[in-house]
């Protein structure tokens, strides 16, 4: 007699250790391998997009620091810059300069997470998080001085940034921007040749080039599959092309990529940041005279930069009273998990999970 | 296949409705022992100090970051500000193997049965710190219609931290609160 | 640099291969009757000139009369991005056809728009609700919604 199996299906919950926030997925398995997978989401919807219909536009600012909150002032960034695309308030250059630096410290720091969270996946319990919290402790030093607060910033506003530096802030960025290149260093000879990284990432969840513009995927996760598409080199936004950096692209577009290309990333930082400093004006102003109740003309915009994440965009549409009409966040995180099907059918279990790891996701963008 | 799978999202749906209906008002919080004092009797103190001192220093915290102040947890986990010198060294990720919730971020009504669940779950005696803005009152998004404002309509808190996040001293403070509630504790409730 | 094609040039060429399918444009944006979207974005899809690959964003916008979906699309290749627009009227029964076939990415875009707009996309192989549960009545993010 023939023995029947039937296909199970298995529930990896919104709480779970391995989960980045409250992520849920259906999974339906052929004894240990993956035939079909289904990611369920929106426990953590708010609701910010008909939130920030009530609100003036500067009242959003606030929000846009809880989308991805690994990454708070980049939203802000990309926000403002949305708002002075729509209402034609020009930056002036110290603002600038701030605002560029400010961008490739928290890329630094997103992909220090990043990295040390995909670790966690893998197996090394909490060590090299630990070790990335480290350099992570030093920025947010860096930008208590700048603001005041550690992860919810509100510091960019229209037309500029909201406050100046105290004298302590220049010494402490120069040594930082010193000593990273060597804990960078640390961190590749620890982890890049490791026996165990090469042996479960190499050739794990494969992204093809094709599929991944297809899916609109953008950032690390395009990037390492190819694809030689940066925001920052083919629509430069502020003053960005007035420094000189490589874009790393990946081969395969496997989790080692991925790996690969934020290390590479991080490096690359560094260099912009040791370019800007050394440009950076003394003296100049902060910020363009806004009134506090903004009136955008009528009409709408779709303003993008190229946040650590990927293409992070705000499409927003005024019809010239104190708060927008509609107010819409394009996240990249939300796209680039199009694919989790396809690139996990075929592992198993535990792959799944380092698959899941290397998109670095983070819920609060997903499901806003 | 495909109609296991409705039914199972029906489900869900109709436990997120009948939660909703039945937490329309806060669950009042756990403070009678603010007048233990009067109450104790004089031959348990001994034994109840020592029971209450050795649980006090040692908790179990149950890692529950659901939004941005997950970070500032693992941030007061990690080696700056150690929390393992409150005898919180493993943050369990099994409810039934943790005694303290820290219900770190935004709850919202489609995750509360899951939260309702968890707390079921963790064995006696049990304590809940409510982290964070929204989880005390449902912070900026309170008129959302799709947050709960405030974890004190699921599960009763013990202790509550303000703040957007609040720093990792805040937290610690919090702890510390805690940590001087289980102090009064006694083992006659627990029998 | 990203060159934004004009809406106006645009819509003269699809006037030629596509008549009456295109109901308005201006400097940025071209407006497409719904019927006809699939074919323009099939067309601006392939054809040589314009190779639009990569659809960045799917937005939808309550305007009292008439629903508006929004998609703005870049071509990696030829590094110039173009704004597409369909509207449908009243308030029940919004019908768009979906672009899933075409670009993967409106897969879970659609099926937000679907959740909080309450437009239906015929053609989408999953049309669920993404954020809320099975049953929640109304679709929040209308203006006529609280």
């Amino acid at each position: 007699m023939a023995i029947k199996t039937e296909p199970f299906i298995l529930n990896m919950g919104p709480q779970h250790p391995s989960t980045h926030g409250v992520f849920r997925m259906r999974v339906t398995l052929d004894g240990e391998v993956i035939v079909g997978l289904e990611p369920i989401i929106g426990y953590l919807h708010r609701g910010i997009e008909k939130l920030a219909e009530g609100r003036t536009y500067i009242q959003n600012m606030p929000f846009t620091d809880r989308l991805d909150y690994v990454t708070s002032m980049t939203n802000n960034l990309a926000y403002a810059m949305a708002v002075e695309k729509l209402a034609g308030i020009k930056v002036p250059e110290r603002a600038e300069y701030f605002r560029v630096v400010i961008a490739e410290m928290m890329r630094i720091s997103s992909h220090l997470m990043g990295v040390g969270f995909f670790l966690n996946d893998l197996g090394a319990m909490m060590t090299p998080v630990l070790y990335m919290w480290r350099e992570r402790e030093k920025v947010v030093d860096l930008f208590e001085m700048l603001c005041g607060q550690r992860l919810t910033y509100n510091y960019m506003r229209f037309g500029g940034v909201s406050q100046d530096v105290p004298e302590e802030f220049w010494p402490a960025l120069k040594r930082f921007v010193a000593e990273m290149p060597k804990f960078i260093d640390e961190y590749e000879q620890l982890l890049s040749l490791n026996e165990i990284l090469l042996a479960r990432t190499k050739g794990v969840g494969i992204l093809p080039s094709d599929m991944a513009v297809n899916i609109g995927a953008s950032g690390p996760v395009l990037r390492a599959s190819g694809v030689k598409w940066d925001l920052r080199r083919a629509d430069p936004y502020s003053i960005y092309d007035r420094f000189d950096f490589d874009v790393p692209v990946g081969s395969v577009g496997d989790c080692y990529d991925r790996y690969m290309v934020k290390i590479e990333e991080m490096r690359q930082s560094v260099r912009i940041l040791e370019q800007a400093i050394a440009q950076f004006p003394a003296k100049g102003e902060l910020c363009a005279n806004v009134p506090l109740l903004l009136r955008p003309p009528v009409g709408e915009v779709y303003g993008r930069i190229e946040a650590p994440k990927g293409e992070l965009g705000f499409y927003l549409v005024s019809d010239n009273s104190i708060a927008p009409y509609r107010f819409h966040v394009r996240t990249p995180e939300l796209i680039n998990l199009t694919a989790l099907r396809e690139m996990t059918i075929g592992w198993k279990v535990a792959d799944l999970i380092i698959i899941f790891g290397s998109i670095d996701i983070c819920m609060g963008e997903i499901d806003r | 296949m495909e109609i296991d799978r409705y039914k199972i999202d029906l489900a869900e749906a109709e436990r997120i409705e009948k939660l909703m209906k039945k937490s329309q008002r806060p669950i009042p919080d756990p403070d009678d022992w603010l007048e233990e004092e009067l109450k104790r009797n004089i031959l348990l103190t001994t034994v109840d100090y020592v029971v209450d001192w050795a649980r006090s220093r040692s908790t179990f915290p149950l890692m529950f970051g659901l939004a941005c102040c997950a970070f500032e947890m693992i941030g007061t986990a990690a080696s700056r500000f150690d929390v393992t010198r409150y005898g919180m060294d493993i943050f369990r990720w099994s409810p039934r193997q943790a005694d303290l919730m820290i219900c770190a971020g935004t709850l919202t009504w489609k995750m509360a049965p899951a939260v309702r669940m968890i707390y079921d779950q963790m064995p006696e005696p049990k304590w809940v710190i409510a982290m964070g803005a929204c989880a005390v009152s449902g912070g900026t998004f309170r008129e959302s219609y799709s947050v709960v404002p405030g974890i004190n309509r699921i599960v009763p808190v013990d202790v509550y931290i303000p703040g957007c996040p609040p720093r990792p001293e805040g937290l610690i403070y919090g702890i510390n609160k805690i940590q001087q509630k289980i102090l009064k504790d006694s083992i006659k409730n627990y029998q | 640099m990203t060159v934004a094609l004009k809406g106006e040039d645009v819509a003269k060429k699809l006037g030629e291969v596509f008549p009456g399918a295109v109901v308005a444009s201006d400097k940025v944006a071209i407006v497409v009757d719904s019927q006809s979207l699939y074919k323009v974005a099939e067309y601006l899809k392939n054809t040589a000139g314009f190779e639009f690959d990569y659809l960045a964003n799917l937005a939808a916008v309550d305007y009292v009369d008439y629903f508006e979906v929004v998609y703005h699309l870049t071509s990696l290749k030829n590094n110039h991005s173009l704004v597409l627009k369909t509207r449908c009227y009243g308030r029940e029964k919004l019908i768009v056809p979906s672009v899933y076939s075409l670009w993967r990415t409106a897969d879970y875009q659609e099926r937000e728009a679907f959740d909080l707009m309450g437009i239906t996309f015929t053609g989408h192989p999953n049309l669920k609700r993404l954020f809320l549960w099975e049953g929640f009545e109304g679709h929040p993010l209308r203006r006529d919604y609280l």
